[in-house]
C-alpha cells in the first residue's frame, strides 16, 4: 500500500496539551514540516514562549530552549550569535510577543537578527484563562474586559505585522491564517519563505498566524474558525507585507 | 608578564577574554560602562561577539540563549540594572546555565547614586529573583584580585552549571592599579553535552528549560539544585584571615572596605589595640566556619562588620557567630565611604563598652 501521508520528523510523538479545536497543532505541524522539507531539522534551534505554547519544547524534535515571558527574541538572539549557521526560530503568542515582549521583538527586528519568529495571534490570553490581550478586538469579551474591549479605556488592538513592516531590516513579514485549507497551504508557503530568508542571511523574518481559541472564545471549533474569518481578518488583513527579492 | 596599570572595569573585561569569554551582552549604566566599551572593541578582535542590547532585561536573556547554546558568556551592569536582570538570573539558575554577571555596585535604593556602595549584598547573596536558588558571589578587594577572580568565575560557572556574580563596587570599577595577568589554573571541566547546538547527528534533542509543571518533579529539581549548592559550599569558599592572633576585636569586611579596615587595624595597633579581619572573598558561599572559629577564640571580645550599606553582611556574621560573641555594625551608604578614623573610633567605643 502506498503511503500518502506521514507525520513530520520535526515533531515528537508526545501528545499535545492543546484544547480540542485549537489551531496551535496545525501551526506546529506547518513549522516542523517546513524545517524538514528545507533540510533544516538537524541544525534548527527553537525558542518556546510563555503562554499556550509553553510546552512547545516537548513537541518539536529539534533542540529547544524555553524562554521567560516575552523574551524569546532576546534568547534567540543569544543562540543565533553563538551558532550563526543554525536555523533559529521563536514561537510566540500575542500576549508574549505583542504585550510583555514588544521591546524584544522590535529590537530583534531593528537589528535584522537572522531569526524567524512564528507569531500566533488568537486575540486572547489562552493559558491564563481568557484575559484581554493587546490584540483583543474592540467589543470582544474577555475575562478582564467582561463587557467587551472598550477602545476609549483599553485602546485599539495592536497590528504587529504592520508595525514591524516599517523596520528596514525586518525583510520578510507576512500575515496568514489557518481557518481553512487554502489558507493553511498559504501559511506553510509563508513559513518556508521566512526560513529561506533566514538561511540566506537576509535579515529578520516573521510570520503572523491568525489562530483560534475555541475554549476562551466560548465557541465550538467550527464556530471559532468562522469567527476568525468574519471578525479577525477584517481587522488583521491576511497579506504579505514584505518579501526580499531573493526568496520571491 | 609584567605589571601594567589597568582601570578596574577594563581589567575585568580583559580577564574575561583571557578566560575564553567570547560573547558579551550589555546595556549602558554608570559606573561600569568601560566594560561594554572595552568588549565592543576587543571581542571582534578575538572572533567574539559584543552586542548592545535594548535593555538589561534583553541582555540577560541573550546571555540565557548564548549560555544555553554552549558559549562562555558575560554581562555586566550596576545596581538598578542588576535589579532588571533578576528575572533572567533566576531562569538561568533554574535552567542550570553557566555565565558570569558583573555588578559594579552603586548607591541605592531606587535610582540611588553613582558612587560606590555595597548595598546589593542581600540581592546578590540571598537570591535577588524569585524561587529557591543560589549564585556564587565573588567580591574582589583589588583590581589584581578582580582579574584573577573573573577568570576563575568562568571555570566555577562551567563546573557547576551555575551563574557566578562578580560583586565589585564603583571603586573597583573606576580606580587604576597595577595588574599582572597571570595564568589562572584551569579546571578539568565537563563537556557541555546538554547545550542546544542543533542536533547535528545527535539522536535526542536537548532542551534548556526551567518549567517543571508537576510539583513533585519541581521539588525534585529544587533538591537537585540544593545538592549542587551543598557541593559548592563544601568546595568553593574563599576567605582571607588577617591578624587574628591575639585580636581583641575582629572586623568583617569585604571588597574595597576591607582595605580601609586594614588601615584602621594598623592605626589601632599604634594605640596598642590588637584587631583582626575576616574578609569573605566568596560572599556566597559565606565562610561561616571561619567566623565561628574566631568567635571561639578567648581573646576575641567582639565582631564589627564594616560595610558600605545600612547593614547587610552583618546578618551573615551574626548567623555564623551563633551568639558566642557580640556582633556590631558600622556602615556608610549612598556612595559615602567609611574612613579609617571612623572605624577606629567605632572599635574603641565597642571595646570600651566591652571592658
Amino acid at each position: 500500500m502506498a503511503v500518502v501521508f506521514e507525520k513530520t520528523k520535526g515533531l515528537t510523538d508526545k501528545p499535545t496539551h492543546y484544547c480540542p479545536g485549537c489551531t496551535h497543532g496545525i501551526i506546529h505541524r506547518l513549522v516542523a514540516e517546513s524545517l524538514e522539507e528545507l533540510g533544516l531539522l538537524d541544525k534548527a534551534i527553537g525558542v518556546a514562549p510563555v503562554g499556550c505554547a509553553v510546552f512547545a519544547y516537548d513537541y518539536f524534535s529539534c533542540d529547544m530552549q524555553e524562554a521567560a515571558h516575552g523574551r524569546a527574541p532576546a534568547v534567540a538572539t543569544g543562540i543565533k550569535r553563538v551558532h550563526p549557521d543554525s536555523t533559529v526560530f521563536s514561537y510566540q503568542g500575542d500576549g508574549d510577543l505583542a504585550s510583555i515582549g514588544t521591546a524584544e521583538i522590535v529590537h530583534a527586528a531593528m537589528r535584522g537578527e537572522k531569526i524567524t519568529t512564528i507569531f500566533v495571534n488568537n486575540a486572547i490570553y489562552g493559558m491564563t484563562g481568557g484575559q484581554m490581550a493587546p490584540t483583543t478586538l474592540v467589543g470582544q469579551k474577555a475575562t478582564t474586559s467582561p463587557l467587551g474591549r472598550d477602545a476609549d479605556h483599553a485602546g485599539m488592538p495592536i497590528r504587529i505585522s504592520e508595525m514591524l513592516a516599517t523596520i528596514p531590516k525586518a525583510v520578510f513579514i507576512e500575515r496568514v491564517s489557518v481557518h481553512d485549507v487554502p489558507n493553511i497551504i498559504k501559511a506553510k508557503k509563508a513559513i518556508k519563505k521566512a526560513f529561506e530568508t533566514q538561511m540566506k542571511g537576509l535579515g529578520f523574518s516573521l510570520v503572523e498566524v491568525l489562530s483560534t481559541c475555541p475554549t476562551n472564545w466560548g465557541k465550538t471549533p467550527i464556530e471559532a474558525l468562522k469567527w476568525l474569518k468574519e471578525n479577525m481578518i477584517p481587522y488583521y488583513p491576511v497579506q504579505n507585507f514584505r518579501t526580499p527579492e531573493e526568496v520571491k | 608578564m609584567a605589571k601594567e596599570l589597568w582601570k578596574g572595569n577594563e581589567a575585568v573585561a580583559e580577564a574575561a577574554i583571557k578566560a575564553g569569554c567570547r560573547f558579551f551582552f550589555g546595556y549602558p549604566i554608570t559606573p561600569q560602562n568601560e566594560i561594554p566599551e572595552y568588549m565592543s572593541l576587543r571581542l571582534p578582535q578575538v572572533g567574539g561577539c559584543f552586542l548592545q542590547a535594548e535593555s538589561e532585561v534583553a541582555a540577560i536573556n541573550m546571555v540565557y540563549g548564548a549560555a544555553g547554546a554552549g558559549a562562555r558568556v558575560m554581562t555586566s551592569s550596576s545596581s538598578p540594572g542588576i535589579s532588571l536582570k533578576q528575572e533572567g538570573i533566576t531562569y538561568i539558575a533554574a535552567a542550570e546555565l553557566p555565565c558570569v554577571i558583573v555588578n559594579m555596585v552603586r548607591g541605592g535604593p531606587g535610582l540611588g547614586g553613582i558612587q560606590p556602595a555595597q548595598s546589593d549584598y542581600f540581592q546578590a547573596t540571598k537570591g535577588g529573583g524569585h524561587g529557591d536558588y543560589r549564585i556564587v558571589v565573588l567580591a574582589p578587594d583589588s583590581i589584581q584580585e578582580a582579574a584573577n577572580l573573573v577568570q576563575e568565575a568562568f571555570d566555577i560557572a562551567d563546573q557547576y552549571r551555575n551563574p557566578v556574580m562578580i560583586l565589585g563596587d564603583g571603586m573597583i570599577g573606576q580606580m587604576m592599579e597595577p595588574v599582572e595577568f597571570t595564568e589562572v589554573k584551569k579546571r578539568q571541566l565537563p563537556e557541555k553535552t546538554w547545550a542546544t547546538t542543533g542536533l547535528r547527528g545527535r539522536k535526542e534533542h536537548n532542551v534548556v528549560n526551567s518549567l517543571f509543571i508537576d510539583p513533585a518533579v519541581c521539588e525534585k529539581h529544587n533538591q537537585k539544585l540544593f545538592a549542587k549548592y551543598a557541593e559548592i559550599e563544601k568546595n568553593e569558599i574563599k576567605v582571607e584571615e588577617y591578624n587574628l592572633e591575639g585580636a581583641e576585636i575582629v572586623f568583617a569586611a569585604y571588597g574595597t572596605v576591607a582595605r580601609i579596615v586594614k588601615n584602621a587595624i594598623k592605626a589601632l595597633e599604634n594605640e596598642g589595640i590588637k584587631a583582626g579581619l575576616i574578609r569573605p572573598i566568596t560572599l556566597w558561599p559565606f565562610p561561616k566556619a571561619n567566623f565561628y572559629k574566631a568567635a571561639e577564640m578567648p581573646n576575641v571580645k567582639a565582631f564589627l562588620s564594616v560595610e558600605m550599606s545600612m547593614g547587610q553582611m552583618v546578618e551573615d556574621v551574626e548567623i555564623s557567630v551563633k551568639g558566642k560573641k557580640p556582633v556590631y555594625f558600622y556602615g556608610r551608604t549612598g556612595g559615602m565611604v567609611p574612613t579609617p578614623k571612623a572605624i577606629v573610633e567605632e572599635a574603641k567605643k565597642i571595646l570600651g563598652g566591652a571592658k
